[in-house]
């Protein structure tokens, strides 16, 4: 009956009460919508770093992440193999890589880039190489004066498939080392700064170029269907892939390869959380006044309660119970709404009008917003615990209304 | 056996800089079963002696026991308690929840009480045909007469099986014959239930009804007097009671 009552009383003023519901309906929608999208903005991000040559783990010579130069590589990377198809989960996916810093020239322009020697057959897949073609093919495997460039690259050195390009790095015994190679296709990337940084050869032309013989500078791990953010899986692999693998070699996890990344994504539940208290406390004005309002309208009612014999705290508990009926109903109809949008958006929100921008910030162009349990959870207990707390302050106000006053119309 | 007694009570309200007395020393009892009345004109200092016989407030100095317990010295809560358990209350206005039905009403004092669902349903129903509102149980305040609320609302008063009720102008809001209904109605509970109603009033019609009255004046008692004859205007045999310390 208490229940009934609580009920009646919030529909005794149907405007009043619509009101509160649409604070707290645009409250949680809002929250939800927000955290979805946030979310999307983070799994781009995330998902274009490790696409872009990063991977979920990678193998390295362990100054190489410090100074990524030949001088730091991994000789006789064929017991590494070894180890991985032992350790690895069948659809893991790995490849050898030489990395290195150089410079890039035709008749028209010189430019610092990343040498990226690959394996032709197993590279595409781990990252963006092999996704995008603008013009031209991939590279195959025995290629020793193929190369792939960045379609930005190729704009900015005004070049096709077809014709040369130079690339010059320092060799293994410390002289510069230089050769030609003809573009044999033009890639698309997420990021324009990834066209024009990055350009590929075959793993033998690079080995070639730099004189390292067998050597390469990293082994790059893909690992299957696995919640990036969730590092169990990653840990467990890593640590048994270390115990097998000799100590002149380090093994890094992508936090550790993209450290400034993982900070931000450290920091992303607590700007979450933040966002959420903030949105509360606008949504808060609102229902605190309202109930106000409606216990103060009721002073009388509440004094003949008390007369009858209720105790302040039923009286309490009654106006929280209104409260929780109202919180509950808006939360409702607030977590439909946001999932609606979310799945809305589900094929994702195309950015690329603020390519740019995003570009700024390292995410790609398409954005799908999703929700984690953690936040559906979080914005519905924030807006619960928050809204019952608040409450508190009309609710007490009714429970201190004397029958006395109340009834003399004080 | 008095069910309630009264002792050099009073009550000093302070308005601003302004101290008012609204009870200067007043002394009383009242029997279990009486059919009384506080009567007097405005601000004598009914309303304040009823309020304080029902807990609802406290004296300044006295004291008061209602039903062999000392009420003046308990905590709000255990007043809040007492109310429950042995007064019912019929205030002049704003007396039934809206949003309640007549029956819904007289049940929820019960579920305060921690009656069980059924009991309180049977009870509930018993009461309202006992009081004239046969056909009502279902109907919201809004779609009842003033006579007919204030019925609900000595329903409410007596289903709780209080030791006292305590009445506050309960005519006052009605038109001469609904307001005589209402009495014959209490007096009828009175008389069929046994408990104890005591009711502030100004209304001579009402005082006709009253088996006792105890007249009020600038917060004291000034006049206390028996009558044989109750209610429809008979003439009263009436007499001074000894048994009643005058202030």
């Amino acid at each position: 009956m208490h229940f009934q009552l609580s009920w009646r009383n919030i529909w005794r003023n149907p405007k009043r009460t619509l009101i509160i519901l649409t604070a707290v309906v645009i409250g949680a929608w809002t929250m939800l919508a927000f955290s979805a999208l946030s979310r999307g903005f983070m799994a781009s991000t995330l998902s274009t770093a490790l696409n872009n040559l990063t991977g979920h783990i990678q193998i390295q010579a362990p100054q190489f992440r410090d100074d990524p130069s030949v001088e730091n590589r991994v000789e006789n990377p064929g017991s590494i193999a070894e180890t991985l198809q032992n350790i690895l989960p069948r659809e893991a996916r790995w490849t050898f890589r030489i990395q290195v810093g150089g410079a890039v020239s035709n008749a028209r322009n010189t430019k610092g880039i990343t040498i990226v020697g690959i394996d032709p057959e197993k590279e595409p897949g781990i990252s963006f190489y092999g996704e995008q073609l603008s013009a031209g093919k991939l590279l195959k495997q025995g290629d020793k004066r193929g190369i792939i460039i960045g379609h930005a690259l190729a704009k900015e050195f005004e070049t096709k498939p077809g014709r040369k390009l130079v690339l010059m790095t320092q060799g293994a015994d410390g002289e510069t080392s230089s050769a030609a190679y003809k573009i044999r296709g033009i890639f698309r990337a997420e990021l324009e700064a990834t066209e024009k940084q990055f350009l590929f050869i075959t793993l033998p032309a690079a080995q070639k170029l730099i004189g390292v013989g067998e050597a390469i500078t990293n082994v790059c791990i893909k690992l299957p269907d696995t919640d990036t953010l969730d590092m169990t899986a990653t840990d467990n692999i890593i640590t048994s892939i270390s115990a097998a693998l000799p100590k002149n070699v380090a093994v890094l996890a992508w936090p550790d390869l993209l450290p400034l990344l993982k900070g931000y994504l450290d920091i992303f539940d607590s700007f979450m959380l933040l966002w959420y208290v903030v949105g509360f406390v606008a949504m808060a004005f609102g229902l605190v006044n309202t109930m106000i309002m409606a216990v103060l309208e009721r002073t009388r009612e509440f004094g003949l309660l008390k007369a009858l014999g209720m105790k302040p705290v039923r009286i309490i508990t009654n106006v929280l119970l209104e409260c929780l009926i109202l919180l509950v109903l808006g939360l409702f109809a607030g977590n439909l709404l946001g999932v609606a949008t979310v799945t809305a958006l589900s094929k994702g929100i195309d950015l690329s009008f603020l390519a740019q921008g995003s570009e700024f910030f390292g995410m790609g162009t398409l954005v799908i917003p999703f929700l984690e349990a953690k936040d559906i959870l979080s914005v519905n207990t924030i807006i619960l615990s928050l809204g019952l707390l608040v409450c508190l302050y009309p609710a007490v106000k009714a429970g201190r209304i004397t029958p006395v006053d109340a009834m003399a119309g004080h | 056996m008095n069910i309630v007694e009264i002792k050099n009570v009073t009550k000093t309200y302070t308005q601003g800089k302004v101290k008012v007395h609204a009870l200067a020393g007043v002394s009383v009892s009242i029997a279990k079963g009486e059919f009384a009345a506080l009567a007097g004109p405005s601000g004598s200092g009914k309303t304040t002696l009823l309020n304080l016989m029902g807990g609802l407030d406290k004296p300044t100095q006295g004291s008061i026991v209602l039903d062999g317990q000392k009420i003046s010295e308990l905590s709000q809560s255990r007043l809040a308690q007492m109310r429950l358990d042995k007064i019912g209350f019929v205030f002049q206005a704003y007396n039934i929840i809206p949003v309640l039905s007549a029956r819904e009403n007289v049940e929820y004092v019960m579920l305060l009480q921690g009656v069980p669902a059924n009991e309180r349903k049977d009870r509930a129903r018993s009461i309202l045909d006992q009081v004239g509102l046969e056909n009502l149980h279902d109907r919201r305040p809004a779609e009842l007469s003033g006579g007919q609320q204030q019925r609900v609302a000595v329903a409410r008063a007596i289903v709780s099986r209080p030791s006292i009720v305590l009445a506050d102008e309960p005519t006052a809001n009605l038109d001469s014959k609904t307001g005589q209904g209402l009495l014959e109605m209490m007096k009828e509970m009175n008389q069929i239930h046994g408990v104890t109603f005591i009711f502030s009033t100004h209304d001579q019609m009402v005082m006709e009804y009253a088996q006792r009255i105890v007249f009020l004046k600038d917060g004291l008692i000034v006049k206390d007097r028996f009558s044989n004859l109750i209610g429809s205007g008979a003439s009263n045999t009436q007499h001074e009671s000894g048994s009643v310390a005058l202030q």
